[in-house]
Formats: C-alpha cells, sequence, structure tokens
C-alpha cells in the first residue's frame, strides 16, 4: 500500500521537477588532490571529534569492513542504499574531492561528480554546520587510510532510483544556511542546539518523518525511528520513567546512567562514540536536550519508586505466565537491584516500558545486548531461540503492566512477529522453521 | 540413586582393576571406602636423590600395585585440571611396564590413596610425577623379571615382558600370577633400567586423552555433577568486601522458603541450605537482600593503582648481579611496564562437596593440592588431619590458585553445621569474579646499554610485585576462614625463592648478558587478594624482557630474531628460535597495511620447557582493536610423551595468554571489586580468534620432561606486542592493550 | 507440576515454574550434560536444545517449556556411540578441561542442523555466545568443520517415544 502511495506521489514529483530543472542539474566539480602532510594535526583532531559527534563511522563501515570504507547496506522505507566510501581513496572514495565538493556534499547532498545522494544521508542536518567545522572534519576524514572498496548501487524501486528527481526532494525539504545563535540562550545551550541539530542529527531518528521521508517540522523530536526501533521524544512529550536531568542524560550519552541504563539499538554506537568526545561537547547537548523536554510534572517524580516498589506478584490471573517467564528469565539481573552490572535497579526505570511503542522491548528480548567486541558492556542474551512469539508478548504485558503506568500494548503476538522476521538468522537459529506453540500457550484463547 | 564419582566414570574405557592384592588400603571408590571407614595412608620418608616425587614417596607400591588378574593400578599424587596428566602418566607407566594402556587404572589425588606430591602447579606434574612414575614402573618391571626367573630357574637377562607379561620363549607369566604379596613394597633405587628411547612404542604417540569422552557425553565427570545420598544444596552469601561488617541480617524469613532447611552463620560467614539447588539460589538472593553491610572505602582509586604500589613498602632481592667484562656502552636505553589484576575467570564456577560423617569430614575438591587443602582444613575445623580427606575430583579449568580451595573451606563449614548430610557449595559467578585470588598488578623497569656494535653490556631490571603465592596450608589462607567469628588472619605473604621465583619467575634472561643486576621488589602488603595465576611472574617478565629486547634491536637496526641469537648461547633455545622463525616464515609479509609480525621466546622457569612464539597481528587504527592473526610456536619439552596433549596446552596457552594481553583488566571502585561477570571482565570469543596456530615440537628423545603447561603465557605477550610495534609503529607497555590505550597511543 | 519433554522422554517435574531449565536437568534429572557457567546468559555452558535451537537452559523458565522439546548433549549420542559432533570433537581432542565443550557441541549442533555446510564465518559468528577459558577455540573449530564434512547431522527432535521416571 504505502509503495502505491509512494509512487503516486513520486510521479507528480517528477512532473514537477520540469520547473526546477536548472536545481536538479549540479556540475561536477574538478578533481582535486592535496597531499595529506597539508593538515594541521590539531585540526584533524578536531575532526575526529566531529565526526564521532557526526557518527560517521557506524554508516560509512561495513560490519567486518575497513573504517570508513563504506558498504553498508542501510535499510530505509523506500528501499535499500549502501553508504560510501569516505576514505581519500581516488578511484572509489572521496581522494579527489576538493574542499569545496566536501562542503556542497554536506550542505546540498551533491557528490563530486554532480549526483543528487539520498537523504539517508543527512545534508538537512549537516547544512547547518560551519565552514571551519567542515573543514576540520575534511582534514580528518581526508587523513584516514585510502581504501580501495566500491560501495553497490542503491537497491531502490522505479521511480526512485532517479536520483534527479531528488531535487524535488531537496526544494520542498532542505533549508540552507548554518546554525544561527539564539542569544536568548546560554552559550553552552546554543553549543548543545548546534550539535544536536548539526553534525548529531539527533532529529533523524527522534522526530517523526513524512511519507516521502523527510522530518516533519513542526513535530520536532516528537519521536521517530531507525532500523525497526523507536526513538523517543525528546521535547515535552518523552515518556520517560524517571525524567532526564542534565546530568543523567550527559552519563546515558556516553556511557551509562544508573537511573536510565544505557544506550541499546541503532544508539549503542552513537553513545560509544561519545564516550570518545571531549566531555563539554557531550555536556553542551545533554543541556540543549534536557531543556527541550522542559521541567517534568510533579507527579512524575518519584513515580518510578513507587512502581517499582509494587509486588513482583501479578494480580491479573491474565499476567501469571508472562510473570513466571520474567521470575525464570529476567528476574535473575532485573531483579538484582542493580547488583548485576549495568542493571538498572528495576525495569521500571526504563523509559521504553512506558512509551506507547513496544519495538524496543521486543528487540531486546529477541536480539539480546552484546558489547563491542573485547569491550566491557552489557550482555544480554537474545531470547529468540527460547521463546515463542506468544510467550514473548506474555511476558511484555506483564512487564509493562508491572513496571509501568501506561495502557497495555495491543496486538503484541503480530508485532513480536514482525520484529522476529526481520532479525537476521544468527546462531542457532540459522534457516531454522518458526516454532509452532502448543496451544495452552497460545494467546487470545 | 548411586553414588557416582568423576574417578569411575572417567575410566570407563580403562580395565577396572579388580581386589588389590597387597594393600595397605583398599583399592575400591572413594564412596565406598567412605562407607566403610577411611584408614590413613602412612607418612612418607623422604629419601634424597631419588628421581622426581620418589623422593617423596619411595614405596614402590605407593606408585604402582599389580591385582591378581593383572590389573595394573597406578597411583598419583598430581591431579587432572585439563591438562592430560592423566593420559600422559598412563603413559609413561605403560611404556615401562610394558602393557597396553588400556590395561592401566589411575588413581589421581586423594589423601586417603595417594602420595603427597604437594600442588599440581608450575608445570611440574611430568618433572615430579611423570619421572617417579617411569621409574617405579621401570623397577616394577626389573622386579617382575626377577620374580619370573626365580620361578622358572632362568637368568633374568634371557627374559622380555610384553602385552603385561614375562616372557620366556613360548612360556607367558602374565604380571599378575608373578606377584602374591608385597613384592612391590620395597624402596625405590636411584637408578633404573629406562626403555631405550629409540625403541618406545607408547611414549611419544598420540594416546587419545582417556578423560574427554566421559566429559563430552555428559557422564559425571566433574565435582559438579556429584551427586549423593541425601545432599543438600547450599549457597554462600559474603560480605561486599574484605573490610565489611554486618550490620543487620533478616535471616527468618529465609528459613521458611520453599525448600530451604537452614541459614548457616559464623561471625560474617554466611551460608542457606535447600534441598534443591534452585532453592538455594533464591534462598540465597534472599540472604543477601537481608543483609546490611558497613562497607568502609579501603581500595585505591584504580587509576592510580600503580602509584600506589610503588609507594608501598617493598623488601628488596638482588637475584642476579653479574660483573664480567664488557666494552662500554654507547647507548641506554629505559622503559618501564605495567601490567593490571588479571582473573583466572574459570568457565565453571569453583564448587565441592563435603560430608562429616562419623566423625571425618570428607571433601571432594577440585584443589590444586589436597595434602595442604587438608592441613588447612583440619586447623579450621579443629580435627586431626586424619579425620579430614580430601579427594580431587575435576573442576573446570584451573589456570592456578583460584576458588577451589575456598569453596571446599565453605562446603567443610556448612557440613560441620548439618551433620550426616553431604553439602553442595557451588559459587555463582559473581563469587568467582569477585573472590577469586588474582594475578597480581605489576611493575618492571628495564634500562639496558648496547655496545657499538649493537650488543647488550649492560643490563638492569627491576621487577615489583606482591605474592603469587597464598595458598593453603594455612587456614588463614581459606576465604571463608577470615569471616568466621574466631577469624584465621592470613599470614604473612612470602616471596617464593629463586630458581622458580614468584614475581621474579622469569625475572633473570636467558640471553648472554655481560654485566647484569636483577632486582626483585617484593611487596608484602596486597591492596586486592592476590596468588598464583598461570605462570606467575614469568607472563610479566617475560613480556617485559621480550618487549624491551625488540627495543633494543630496533636501536641496533637489527631484525628481533638476529638479535636474540647474537645474544643466545643456549644451543636448545637457539633451536626453538630458528624453528619457529623458519616455520612462521620470519618476518612475514611486510607489506600489508596495518599488520605486522612480532617474535619472543622464553624457557620458563628457565628449568621447564622453551617455547619461541612469533604471530602476526593485524591494527585497525580507528578502532585500537588488536587481531591476533597467526601465530606460530616451537616448544621444546625434553622427552616429550603426550605430542598431541602438548600442542593442546600450548594453543591453549597462547589464546589465553592473548586473551589477557589484548582485553583482560579487573577493575574495582572505593571499596569493592566491579568485575563481577563476563560483562565487566570481557575475555576472548570466537570472533577475535585467530586464522591459524601452529605448535611444532623439537624433539629431545631420552631428556627429561620438561613442563609446558605455563610455556606460552609470556611469549605470546612479548610476540603480540612487538608485532603491534611493527604493525604500526607504537610500544604498548601497559598489559592488557584495550582499544582505548592503543588509540590513545596511535594519535589521530 | 510441569511436564517436559528430555531427549524424547516426558518428564513430570516438581519444581516452580519458573524454575529455569537448567537446574531441572541437573537437580531433577540427574543429567550433566548442560553445565551452570554464569547463570546470566553471558558464556553460553548451559546451552542445549529447544526445538532444535540453541537455547541457554540457565535462563529459561520451565514454564516455556510444555509441548516442546528439549534436547541435552545425553540426547546426542552414548559414550558406546557417540553422536556426529561429539565423535569429531574426540577425534580433534578438542578439550582441555572440557567444562564448555558440552554447550559447545550443542550450539555447533543447532548451527549445523540449521546450515549443513557454514562457512568459517558462519560458525564463528554462529559460536561467538560460547566462551571456553582453555583457549580450545581452534580445536572446537576444527572439529565443527569436521563434523560439516560428515554429512547432515541428525535432528533429534522427532516423536516422543515414552516416558522415564
Ligand atoms: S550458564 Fe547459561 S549462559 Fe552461562
Ligand atoms: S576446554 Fe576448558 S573452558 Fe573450554
Amino acid at each position: 500500500m504505502l509503495r502505491w502511495w509512494l509512487l503516486a506521489l513520486a510521479t507528480l514529483v517528477l512532473v514537477a521537477i520540469a520547473g526546477f530543472a536548472a536545481l536538479a542539474w549540479q556540475p561536477s566539480l574538478p578533481p582535486a588532490a592535496l597531499p595529506v602532510t597539508a593538515f594541521d594535526p590539531s585540526l584533524v583532531a578536531r575532526g575526529r571529534d566531529l565526526a564521532l559527534i557526526g557518527n560517521c563511522n557506524t554508516c560509512h563501515t561495513q560490519e567486518g569492513g575497513k573504517a570508513y570504507a563504506g558498504g553498508k547496506p542501510i535499510p530505509t522505507p523506500f528501499g535499500t542504499i549502501h553508504a560510501t566510501n569516505v576514505t581519500p581513496d581516488p578511484e572509489t572514495g572521496i581522494g579527489q574531492w576538493s574542499l569545496t565538493a566536501f562542503v556542497r556534499s554536506m550542505r546540498e547532498g551533491v557528490d563530486r561528480e554532480g549526483n543528487h545522494l539520498y537523504p539517508a544521508f543527512p545534508y538537512d542536518h549537516y547544512a547547518r554546520v560551519t565552514d571551519e567545522d567542515l573543514a576540520a572534519l575534511y582534514a580528518f576524514l581526508m587523513t584516514r587510510r585510502a581504501v580501495r572498496h566500491e560501495a553497490p548501487p542503491p537497491d531502490l524501486p522505479f521511480p526512485l532510483n532517479q536520483r534527479p528527481l531528488l531535487a524535488g526532494w531537496k526544494l520542498l525539504f532542505l533549508k540552507a544556511g548554518s546554525y544561527r545563535p539564539d542569544p536568548a540562550r546560554s552559550v553552552e545551550w546554543n553549543r548543545g542546539a548546534y550539535l544536536a541539530e548539526g553534525l548529531g542529527h539527533c532529529g533523524a531518528c527522534h522526530t517523526p518523518r513524512n511519507r516521502l521521508g523527510a522530518e516533519i517540522a513542526s513535530e520536532h523530536y516528537n519521536g521517530g525511528e531507525a532500523e525497526n526501533w523507536w526513538g523517543p521524544p525528546l521535547n515535552a512529550s518523552s515518556p520517560a520513567s524517571v525524567p532526564w536531568t542534565e546530568a543523567s542524560l550527559f552519563n546515558y550519552l556516553r556511557d551509562w546512567d544508573p537511573k536510565h541504563g544505557g544506550a541499546v539499538g541503532p544508539m549503542a554506537p552513537v553513545s560509544h562514540n561519545l564516550s570518545q568526545v571531549g566531555e563539554s561537547e557531550v555536556r553542551a547537548m545533554a543541556t540543549y536536550l534536557t531543556a527541550l523536554m522542559g521541567p517534568p510534572s510533579g507527579e512524575r517524580l518519584g513515580r518510578t519508586e513507587a512502581i517499582a516498589a509494587r509486588p513482583d506478584a501479578a494480580p491479573d490471573p491474565r499476567l501469571a505466565a508472562g510473570e513466571r517467564i520474567y521470575a525464570g528469565a529476567c528476574a535473575t539481573c532485573h531483579a538484582s537491584g542493580g547488583q548485576v552490572p549495568y542493571t538498572v535497579n528495576s525495569l521500571a526505570y526504563h523509559t521504553t516500558l512506558f512509551g506507547p511503542d513496544p519495538r524496543n522491548v521486543i528487540q531486546a528480548v529477541l536480539r539480546g545486548i552484546r558489547p563491542p567486541e573485547g569491550a566491557a558492556g552489557a550482555i544480554m542474551p537474545g531470547y529468540a531461540e527460547m521463546l515463542t512469539d506468544g510467550q514473548v508478548a506474555d511476558l511484555l504485558d506483564y512487564l509493562r503492566a508491572r513496571f509501568s503506568d501506561a495502557p497495555p500494548w495491543t496486538d503484541l503476538e503480530r508485532k513480536v512477529r514482525e520484529v522476529r522476521e526481520d532479525i537476521p538468522p544468527t546462531s542457532g537459529s540459522l534457516g531454522g522453521a518458526q516454532v509452532e506453540s502448543t496451544p495452552d500457550l497460545r494467546r487470545g484463547g | 540413586m548411586t553414588a557416582c564419582t568423576s574417578q569411575d566414570v572417567s575410566r570407563r574405557n580403562l580395565l577396572k582393576a579388580g581386589g588389590a592384592l597387597f594393600l595397605s588400603f583398599s583399592l575400591m571408590r572413594p564412596y565406598d571406602l567412605l562407607a566403610q571407614g577411611v584408614e590413613s595412608a602412612a607418612g612418607p620418608v623422604k629419601v634424597p636423590g631419588l628421581p622426581g616425587d620418589l623422593a617423596k614417596e619411595p614405596m614402590l607400591d605407593a606408585w604402582i600395585r599389580i591385582a591378581a588378574e593383572g590389573g595394573i593400578t597406578v597411583f598419583t599424587g598430581k591431579a587432572e585440571l585439563g591438562q592430560g596428566i592423566k593420559t600422559a602418566l598412563i603413559q609413561v607407566a605403560a611404556e615401562q611396564l610394558d602393557v597396553d594402556p588400556s590395561l592401566i587404572r589411575l588413581v589421581t589425588a586423594d589423601t586417603h590413596g595417594t602420595p603427597n606430591e604437594g600442588f599440581t602447579a608450575g608445570s611440574h606434574s611430568m618433572q615430579e610425577s611423570g619421572t617417579a612414575i617411569m621409574h617405579a614402573a621401570a623397577q616394577v618391571r626389573e622386579i617382575l623379571i626377577g620374580l619370573a626367573a626365580a620361578r622358572l630357574g632362568l637368568p633374568a637377562d634371557g627374559l622380555r615382558t610384553g602385552e603385561g607379561a614375562v616372557l620366556a620363549g613360548e612360556t607367558r607369566l602374565p604380571y599378575g600370577a608373578l606377584v602374591s604379596g608385597h613384592e612391590l613394597h620395597v624402596q625405590a633405587q636411584p637408578h633404573s633400567r629406562l626403555k631405550d628411547p629409540s625403541t618406545h612404542r607408547v611414549i611419544g604417540r598420540d594416546l587419545p586423552r582417556v578423560d574427554i569422552p566421559a566429559k563430552l557425553m555428559g557422564a559425571a565427570a566433574y565435582v559438579h555433577d556429584l551427586r549423593l545420598p541425601g545432599m543438600l544444596h547450599a549457597r554462600i552469601v559474603r560480605p561486599p568486601s574484605d573490610a565489611a561488617r554486618l550490620i543487620a541480617l533478616e535471616a527468618g524469613a529465609v528459613e521458611r522458603m520453599p525448600g530451604a532447611v537452614r541459614v548457616v552463620r559464623d561471625g560474617l560467614f554466611l551460608a542457606v541450605v535447600a534441598e534443591r539447588e534452585f532453592q538455594a539460589v533464591v534462598a540465597g538472593r534472599a540472604l543477601a537482600a537481608g543483609a546490611r553491610w558497613n562497607n568502609p572505602t579501603t581500595l585505591p582509586p584504580q587509576p592510580e593503582i600503580f602509584a600506589h604500589l610503588e609507594a608501598l613498602r617493598a623488601d628488596e632481592h638482588v637475584i642476579l648481579d653479574r660483573q664480567e667484562s664488557a666494552g662500554p656502552g654507547v647507548r641506554t636505553l629505559e622503559a618501564a611496564y605495567r601490567r593490571h589484576y588479571q582473573l583466572h575467570g574459570s568457565i565453571g564456577p569453583s564448587c565441592a562437596v563435603a560430608w562429616l560423617q562419623d566423625g571425618t569430614m570428607t571433601v571432594w575438591t577440585h584443589s590444586q593440592g589436597v595434602y595442604p587443602l587438608r592441613a588447612a582444613l583440619a586447623e579450621m575445623l579443629g580435627m586431626p588431619p586424619e579425620q579430614v580427606r580430601c579427594i580431587h575430583t575435576e573442576g573446570a579449568g584451573c589456570y592456578g590458585h583460584n576458588g577451589a580451595d575456598d569453596v571446599a573451606a565453605d562446603a567443610a563449614l556448612v557440613a560441620r553445621a548439618l551433620p550426616g548430610r553431604p553439602i553442595r557449595v557451588q559459587w555463582m559467578r559473581e563469587d568467582e569474579h569477585l573472590w577469586e585470588p588474582y594475578g597480581p598488578a605489576m611493575l618492571t623497569r628495564m634500562r639496558a646499554a648496547l655496545d657499538a656494535e649493537g650488543r647488550i653490556v649492560d643490563w638492569a631490571y627491576t621487577v615489583r610485585s606482591n605474592t603469587h603465592l597464598t595458598r593453603p596450608p594455612g587456614a588463614g589462607q581459606l576465604l571463608p576462614a577470615r569471616h568466621l567469628a574466631q577469624p584465621f588472619p592470613p599470614p604473612e605473604p612470602k616471596p617464593i625463592p629463586q630458581p622458580e621465583g614468584g614475581g621474579d619467575r622469569n625475572a633473570i634472561p636467558l640471553y648472554a648478558l655481560p654485566r647484569a643486576r636483577v632486582v626483585h621488589h617484593f611487596v608484602p602488603e596486597m591492596p586486592l587478594r592476590v596468588s598464583a595465576l598461570r605462570s606467575l611472574g614469568a607472563y610479566m617478565n617475560v613480556f617485559s624482557i621480550e618487549s624491551f629486547l625488540d627495543e633494543l634491536a630496533a636501536a641496533a637496526n637489527t631484525d628481533p630474531v638476529a638479535f636474540r641469537l647474537k645474544h643466545m648461547e643456549d644451543r636448545r633455545a637457539r633451536e626453538v628460535i630458528m624453528t619457529a622463525a623458519e616455520r612462521f616464515g620470519w618476518p612475514g609479509d611486510r607489506q600489508r597495511e596495518g599488520r605486522g609480525s612480532g617474535f619472543a621466546f622464553a624457557r620458563y622457569k628457565n628449568l621447564g620447557a622453551y617455547a619461541a612464539i612469533a604471530c602476526e597481528v593485524e591494527v585497525e587504527r580507528e578502532t585500537g582493536r588488536v587481531r591476533l592473526v597467526r601465530a606460530v610456536a616451537a616448544v621444546d619439552a625434553g622427552q616429550v610423551v603426550s605430542p598431541d596433549g602438548i600442542r593442546n596446552q600450548i594453543e591453549g596457552g597462547i589464546l589465553q595468554s592473548a586473551s589477557w594481553t589484548l582485553y583482560e583488566q579487573a577493575t574495582f571502585a572505593e571499596n569493592q571489586i566491579t568485575s563481577r561477570d563476563w560483562s565487566t571482565y570481557p575475555i576472548l570469543r570466537f570472533a577475535s580468534v585467530p586464522e591459524r596456530v601452529e605448535v611444532h615440537l623439537v624433539e629431545r628423545p631420552g631428556e627429561p620432561f620438561l613442563g609446558t603447561g605455563e610455556a606460552a603465557q609470556g611469549p605470546t605477550a612479548a610476540a603480540l606486542a612487538n608485532a603491534v610495534a611493527y604493525a604500526v609503529g607504537i610500544r604498548l607497555r601497559e598489559v592488557p592493550f584495550t582499544q582505548t590505550r592503543v588509540k590513545a597511543a596511535l594519535g589521530v | 507440576m510441569i511436564r517436559i519433554s528430555v531427549n524424547g522422554y516426558e518428564h513430570t517435574v516438581d519444581a516452580d515454574p519458573a524454575t529455569p531449565l537448567l537446574y531441572v536437568l541437573r537437580d531433577h534429572l540427574a543429567l550433566n550434560g548442560a553445565k551452570f557457567g554464569c547463570g546470566l546468559g553471558q558464556c553460553g555452558a548451559c546451552t542445549v536444545l529447544v526445538d532444535g535451537k540453541a537455547a541457554f537452559s540457565c535462563l529459561t523458565p520451565i514454564s516455556v517449556l510444555p509441548g516442546r522439546r528439549i534436547t541435552t548433549l545425553e540426547g546426542l549420542g552414548t559414550p558406546e556411540e557417540p553422536g556426529q559432533v561429539q565423535k569429531a570433537f574426540i577425534a580433534e581432542q578438542a578439550a582441555q578441561c572440557g567444562y564448555c565443550i558440552p554447550g559447545m557441541i550443542m550450539r555447533a549442533h543447532a548451527l549445523l542442523q540449521a546450515r549443513p555446510d557454514p562457512s568459517e564465518a558462519e560458525i564463528r559468528a554462529a559460536m561467538d555466545p560460547q566462551l571456553c577459558r582453555c583457549g580450545t577455540h581452534m580445536r572446537i573449530l576444527a572439529a565443527i568443520r569436521r563434523a560439516a564434512r560428515e554429512g547432515a547431522v541428525p535432528s533429534y527432535v522427532g516423536t516422543i517415544e515414552g516416558t522415564r521416571p
């Protein structure tokens, strides 16, 4: 259905582009060959921090591949595109890109040869970045090891594979001009806003998108999604169990916070990157985002502790199956009162149990959580092989009732199945058939 | 339900010995023996000059017994720790006795059944027990030939042996028919007529490990698998740290939980006993939740641990002071190296079963030393040692002094409170991570001078370390004994003297160094509880020395392998170095981006096996990740009994040392350890396992056995550091090489 | 009382339904194959098959198991007749202390059932949840490759044959 709708709209846009053909056409810029030694090491160092804040490595590095050499498949609602090679390899990377070409790509989403780039590359955010920072980022990327690696072409259906169409998209959604500080706000707030709105591109996952995949400006930070995970709202409607403070958001963004836990899913690499950035930058981002969420209402303060203190025993017999699963599969760690590393006092501290969208809990339960190879970090086993869809749904029903005050999620078993279908086969479940649950365990009667 | 012990099961494929002929005690299964009451072995008389541990236990029948129907039982005071010692000892005995290995039944460490061979540690098993059994078997064979000669009225030198019998032409006299009384109850002789190594048929051949099938088929192979009639399960609730004090305890509700039998409390020692294991786990959690502790700050901040160790009082031991004539140094290099605390980290947490019955405490334990443990338990329990029996039963991999003795003490304390019921205690993962004694943090400093020819002329080295030995026999070395209402304080730690050494193990290089001074700074005060971790100080000393040797080689503009050979006179050392280099194809591919090769050598303790290791690494600049790509080792272990056994040990050592070196450090905050599980103490996983590991053995038939179990630990660490230096030009001097450290060293 | 099927036998277990399978296997059914390593889903020592897929028995409550088929190490073979993966591990002498090996065998078995001819990268990725402290990894990998060469592994999740007390 969505496909058809998109197709129709795309055709519409196709008609429209006749009017702005001039914008659709972009010149190829002459190749440049800059000696690597031309960069000031302090500029490179600054670029390194900016690249980490921009999360560049996450998209531009393929699993098991060389850093920044591209090739990673980026799933979008429209199809899969592949991140490009941004190492200075002259043939397959950006080795022949001048600073001008680089700046144009970041601000206007056009590559050196003049092709429009898909907005999965968040140039709608990068357009906010200053010239100096772009120069630093350029210096950093141009001093990486050149890797010869051709990224596969995007895998998109017609007409979405027609790049000139993107000119229409840009006309509608790309706002030119770098970040303009708000003089009414503190320097730190402004720094945070600049980073979060620009390189940090937080909105890409935390703002809802329209049918054309553009962030809806009027719903800034109202909650979005990424890779089938839910990106919680970062504005006043934040459902966070414990209201965020600057300190706890700072902890979370860099590592782990005792009141909120740590980042998982697509947010995990973001936090891993931010843990390597100067503290003041992360603090500024925390300041800005906390301010967006505003002061919490009095009734939210202390709510979590009250929920956490409730008994585990389920009063509703329909929740008993889930309670038993919690007791046998989850309680060892999650009822340890924070004794087991990387667990918070109670699951009641997890925002995701309070939100409208259950996908993050489903994702975490099915996939589990793993730290980067050889590094310390939370380990949670994936329960994909241990629990059936119905059992995961039972568990989530219980968790929602026990550890939050939000209304029950609906249609859980289907949502579990959808997330499960999305999980690439891993150990033990490679190609294996989905197991039927026995009748007595089937949900809904 | 029948009782079943590891000894039975793992010997499934071996012929069972029947009734013994001339025994001072029964050879039956420990459980049956226990049921009939126990006798104690007579105390051994020390006889110097006998080979291996025959000096500690000179009577031949303490080592080898032959039953009437021909079953042969061999006794060792050493324990199977997953190193394959059972198989190797059976091979040695079978070779010298001329019997098929499948006819030999091996009994391992048991205070009421085997010789007292102290600890199974320090790669000594083959040197001590293997040598003793080899000579005892050869002497038993001579006795058997003598008995046959007397019976047949033929001269002994005309008789041969084979297939468990003495052969005289067509006549075949099975061993079982030759012994009828106390013929083997004689003292060993200093010299034996050993088989000519060129005629070996069992030694040097790969015999499948006898303990593996049971382990892979789900038989009861470990102490964890022991199930005794009426057995109860216990879990221990420990204080948050050694300095913590109990303020309040709510235990009443715990005793009313399903299956709960008892809460045992003695001072700070808290345990809960239940009918079923999971009931004990749940009750243990409830008891922990009901305990409130006062936990003062006692630990130095982790980032300052090395400064802290430097500031502590140290005893100085000069262990080498050589002043030979040599030319002047023209170039001096200095460096300092660090190693963080590291864990043994067995996959299976420590476990023991104890049973107080009719005044005797029997403990099934995976301790490395059943006799020392018995002494410690006897002292802690206030019982005469004869009434404490410790039976070695396998645990998960050991790698040194881990929680085995402590959990045995836990079980004994609970068993004392519930006489008549066997008590099984298994530590939870956090018990193991938080309470096992760690491998100590260490610091070394190095200074050396090169002459104009690029030869080392001056060498000065100091190593600063806590003890590496806090094992029993003292009750104060048992963790729970310190927490009792009447605590046993830990004894004053002492260094292990040279030539073996503890923190200074392998601190003296094997290289030819005309002027050299090596000093051990022994630090008695222990910020964290520490003890022996596989290879002890050798890991750090070899890492330091062999890293520094590469730094010197670079300064002398010489290839690292050539530089080592230039300073090495020991013929066997030279051969392993050259073998490893050749098999690796040293120096390897120099062209590939981010890849590099490294080399290192050591002779373990300067007394054990020689090992040279070359490896190739890949360093990812952007992440700081170091990956071991391949490793090639050459090893000279003297006479090789089980080639595959040695390869297995060396392969395992390389991978374990790579894990220590790349990832591992225990972490702690002001008043407690924070490495509580595998999420806070990451180790090697399959994603980082090298592509290839090769082990080449340099054969030395007829030479003494040289221990190999720990030979790879040090060289692997240094080879990795040297390979990283080669690959990306940075010198890593702090173990482990975490991604953060590597990235910091690499810069942007 | 909960009924579970282990290695083709039905058992009625008198235990709290929240009890993790591992404790029921070891303590109630006296099966040694599954080992306690961490109880936290971090090491894989407790791995068994549930409906043919590798599962951490230390965190699988028995309440989710009625109607599903559990296979443990004991279900793959006996000392007299080891299973295909067990044979391969013996042939490669792929054990030091051996404590981790039962879990390795179970996960390898699940892998080979789903992917009879896995690539080296697939084997390593599949085995990543399993820890070995002795450093037996090279031999474990060799044993899995060897088992794969021997052809398809049997499924062992066939019909429930009978009951054993
Ligand atoms: S014991 Fe289950 S994963 Fe470690
Ligand atoms: S063989 Fe000992 S843990 Fe793997």
